[in-house]
């Protein structure tokens, strides 16, 4: 009941827009959450942990996939677009976000073309990255 | 520091984390001399790296072999439009490295494609590139033809 009320809410709810996460939001998506909100002040976003698909224990944080739709990319290419998410997500990017997959869009083209992008199948690499307990570690600390 | 820069300096001859398709076998060449140096004879040598070829990629794996996702995605969109000839490195092979193009490029995450020397995006951009048509423009700079023109001068 609530999933279906605040989806009659305006695009400009983002925050509350994805809420079938919110019941299973860990502390590293509540903080990516809101920390592009701060930076991007998006029109809509979407943040997932897509951790579920990868080698990594059950109930991590490393892995993520973020949409973002905000006027402050007009006019920018897309390599300063996913400059600003990754400015934005700069700490968690040097701590436990191990992979961050981005859409950055302009209203307009989120309008002309409101896809959700996949990520493609993992291919097992953290299973051979020694760096990953320690990014795993950070993300439970 | 000379020692320092002479061991950079062979490290880029042996190529020790390199993997060239062109190679028969495939694997990549032995570590000879792990490169074991100030990090910014590393950045030094990841500058001229990334000029040396037209198309360099660094990723996790090989293309014969990638081991993840993203890197894999690139291996396929660059095989999808016939560039074979890339220099590619295995960041998993060299911590030095991994760490040093991320730096250098001030980018966080692998896979991390260079065209002339510039750094281009990840997996995502590359991706964008690919569907909006602008990396056959960005290959043809570079002076490569891609593989999808003569597909669709094919079906015309």
């Amino acid at each position: 009941m609530l999933c279906s009320a605040l989806r009659r809410l305006r695009p400009s709810t983002c925050i509350l827009a994805s809420t079938r996460h919110l019941t299973h939001m860990g502390p590293v998506e509540t903080t990516i959450r809101t920390k592009l909100a701060q930076a991007l002040k998006p029109e809509h976003l979407e943040v997932m942990n897509e951790s579920h698909m990868h080698a990594v224990p059950a109930g991590s944080e490393s892995h993520f996939r973020v949409l973002v739709v905000s006027p402050q990319f007009e006019g920018l290419s897309l390599l300063q677009r996913h400059r600003l998410v990754n400015e934005a997500l700069r700490e968690e990017l040097s701590t436990c976000v191990h992979a961050l997959a981005i859409q950055a869009k302009t209203p307009q083209q989120w309008s002309s073309n409101p896809s959700l992008a996949k990520s493609p199948p993992c291919l097992g690499g953290s299973k051979h990255d020694n760096t990953m307990t320690e990014k795993l570690k950070a993300g439970r600390d | 520091m000379n020692s320092v820069i002479r061991s950079a300096a062979r490290c880029l001859r042996a190529s020790a984390w390199q993997y060239r398709p062109a190679q028969n076998n495939g694997e990549l060449l032995s570590g000879r001399a792990r490169l074991m140096c100030s990090s910014s004879a590393v950045l030094k040598t990841l500058e001229e790296i990334v000029k040396k070829d037209k198309v360099v990629v660094f990723m996790k794996g090989t293309p014969a072999q990638p081991m993840c996702g993203f890197s894999n995605a690139v291996v396929q969109i660059l095989r999808m439009h016939g560039v074979d000839g890339y220099a590619s490195y295995n960041v998993l092979d060299d911590q030095d490295i991994r760490q040093g193009i991320k730096t250098l490029s001030n980018w966080p995450t692998i896979p991390q494609v260079f065209f002339n020397g510039e750094f281009v995006g990840g997996c995502d951009i590359l991706l964008q590139m690919h569907q909006s048509g602008d990396l056959v423009e960005e290959l043809q700079k570079l002076g490569i033809r891609s593989a999808l023109l003569d597909q669709e001068k094919e079906s015309k």
